[in-house]
């Protein structure tokens, strides 16, 4: 009797001792979790405050006129953002006209058009396009892709447009090969892999019964695709280029290979140009006394701020989509 | 003017599904004509002395050797730092926060992280350790990569965790298991696949990143394994030699380049192979 309430009495401590083991522990992993949760936006925070703190002597040197002068001499000592800020924009820009057209008729051809038994494979071959590492590009279009392009489109481009008003100044100059429209082009094989992927997945989105209904009026596929299926995955579509355009901005190596490095503003699009993360890249770890490498970290803010809106809007407007497809879907 | 219209409608719609079709041709050329020109003159470089010899002076018979080392060892330090942290940061994401605010902030930040430029990072750590060491280092190389690693893993294991079914940590907790024993020996375990395939992602896209190494490891011509010194790494090299005005470097640029390209086509195909399994 007296035995067996010393046994129950110690199992019941035991018993408190393992649970109040389990809470501790317990709670020593989900602290655990929460500080590498944490530390995700202490990294954030502390790129914030490192390009701002490097950034600091550049800026409040040459203030807010840093944004708009294409002035770049280190021998002076003077700097301005201007070209490289022109160069970055305007790369982007037109890698997107040349992708997002491309990167929507590969999801169309993917979900409406492709025999099934091919649908994996070709997907899988665009997606790896997206694998391959930046530098490789830049390798790639350096010794094959500039030269070709010099040799045998380049010409031809700057003697078809030779006479047309406005296109002759954007073609014109002599053919070097590497340029701002060859970093756009090789930008724009680059990112399109990030807009057909996100693309086709909005598309498969879209409800069956909608396109069946179109089809049953007599749309042809390509009305079906353009008034129906493209407007109803608009705000995916636009969140998939969104999401394209924040890695055309911030794309190094590539770029650095192919443009050329000239510090700027050329109307020719085949003039060697400079985006901001080609200037670092190149001059960052040659460049001597403090105002260099403030203006070249200062910069590196510039495209943190251009980055982070493009990519911060990118993902409210995917969220949303998701949220919606969630909301169908319970 | 029926038939007119019937006609016109016809042509568009067969106008525009050529263009795509085209669309879809253009995108495998162009893997196609990276792929064929990395074979072509990637395999021209490739030697026996590529794995056991440093890089060379221009001229003189050399390798990749240093490189591939630097390469390998930052690699995987990076991803050792970088994914336990990317693994709780998931788990949090997904077992504890879920909902919440703050759940919400390291989700945006995160995303926000996984598409930043790189060579930002590279500036982060060169202001963090570079600036304050005095001289850049190894160490710098592996923490920047880190940073890289951290993001991708904690996308993919917060997505593959969300994937195991709540009824697995009811039954967990059904039978008294503690939060963390349930996640540990349940949840992680039902979705290790999952995870798997986020570390592998990670190492595909770290191994060809050059832009954070570029002003945190630097480079090294030479062999090295002083984590407190700049090291060699293949990315870096490829840069060097392809800029070079010289031959056998640009050669063994292109050796070095097919060796990337076909380590992280391995990796991402493995892990698209597992990612499948686990859905």
């Amino acid at each position: 009797m007296v035995d067996l309430a010393l046994t129950e009495n110690l199992v019941a401590h035991t018993r408190v001792a393992v649970l109040r083991r389990f809470g501790r522990s317990d709670s020593r992993f989900r602290g655990l979790t929460l500080a590498a949760a944490l530390l995700v936006v202490a990294i954030f925070i502390g790129i914030m405050i490192s390009l701002i703190g490097g950034s600091w002597l550049a800026l409040s040197t040459f203030g807010f006129g840093f944004l708009t002068s294409t002035a770049w001499n280190p021998v002076t000592e003077k700097f301005g953002a201007g070209a490289a800020i022109y160069g970055t924009l305007v790369s982007s820009a037109l890698a997107m006209i040349i992708a997002v057209p491309l990167g929507i008729g590969i999801a169309i051809f993917l979900t409406e058009l492709c025999p099934r038994a091919l649908k994996r494979p070709i997907g899988t071959a665009i997606e790896l396009l997206a694998g391959i590492p930046s530098i490789i590009y830049g390798i790639w279009g350096l010794f094959i892709f500039a030269p070709y392009f010099q040799q045998h489109v380049q010409p031809w481009l700057i003697d078809f447009f030779g006479n047309v008003p406005l296109l002759q100044d954007l073609f014109a100059g002599p053919p070097y090969g590497i340029g701002m429209f060859t970093a756009s082009l090789i930008l724009s094989i680059m990112i399109l892999p990030f807009i057909s992927a996100v693309t086709r997945d909005v598309f498969e989105t879209v409800p069956t019964a909608l396109k069946e209904s179109a089809y049953s009026l007599g749309c042809t596929t390509w009305e079906v695709m353009w008034r129906i299926v493209l407007p109803f995955a608009r705000s995916g579509v636009v969140g998939g280029a969104m999401l394209a355009l924040g890695r055309a901005l911030g794309e190094t190596m590539a770029v650095t290979f192919v443009i050329g490095n000239a510090h700027r503003i050329n109307e020719s699009l085949f003039a060697p140009a400079t985006t901001i993360s080609a200037t670092i890249a190149n001059e960052f770890t040659e460049a001597l006394g403090d105002l260099y490498v403030s203006s070249l970290i200062a910069i590196g803010l510039i495209l943190f701020g251009i980055t982070f809106i493009v990519l911060a809007s990118a993902q409210i407007m995917l969220r949303s989509l998701e949220r919606r497809a969630g909301g169908r879907a319970s | 003017m029926n038939r007119a219209i019937y006609a016109r409608r016809r042509l568009v719609n067969r106008t525009f599904l050529t263009l795509s079709v085209a669309a879809a041709g253009i995108g495998i050329l162009a893997l196609a004509l990276i792929l064929g020109a990395l074979l072509l003159n990637g395999v021209a470089g490739l030697s026996p002395t590529l794995f056991t010899l440093d890089t060379p002076a221009p001229g003189s018979v050399g390798g990749l050797a240093n490189a591939i080392a630097g390469s390998l060892l930052m690699s995987s330090m990076a991803v050792l730092i970088g994914t336990p942290i990317g693994i709780l940061a998931g788990t949090y994401l997904a077992e504890y926060g879920r909902h919440s605010w703050l759940a919400f902030i390291v989700r945006f930040v995160n995303d926000i992280l996984l598409s930043a430029p790189s060579i930002l990072i590279g500036l982060f750590i060169y202001e963090l350790l570079v600036v304050r060491m005095g001289h850049f280092s190894a160490w710098a190389g592996m923490a920047a990569l880190a940073v890289i690693v951290i993001p991708v893993v904690v996308r993919t294991t917060e997505n593959m965790l969300l994937l195991v079914p709540n009824t697995l940590r009811e039954a967990a907790a059904s039978i008294g298991a503690p939060r963390a024993i349930s996640i540990r020996a349940v949840t992680w375990r039902a979705a290790r696949a999952g995870i798997v395939t986020g570390v592998l992602l990670a190492i595909a896209r770290i191994s060809g990143e050059t832009a954070p190494l570029l002003f945190t490891a630097l480079n090294n011509q030479f062999w090295s394994t002083n984590l407190n010194a700049p090291m060699a790494s293949l990315p870096a090299m490829i840069f060097t030699f392809a800029n070079s005005a010289y031959d056998d470097w640009h050669r063994l640029a292109w050796a070095g380049a097919l060796l990337i390209t076909l380590a992280v086509l391995t990796l991402s195909i493995v892990a698209r192979f597992l990612e499948s399994r686990q859905r």
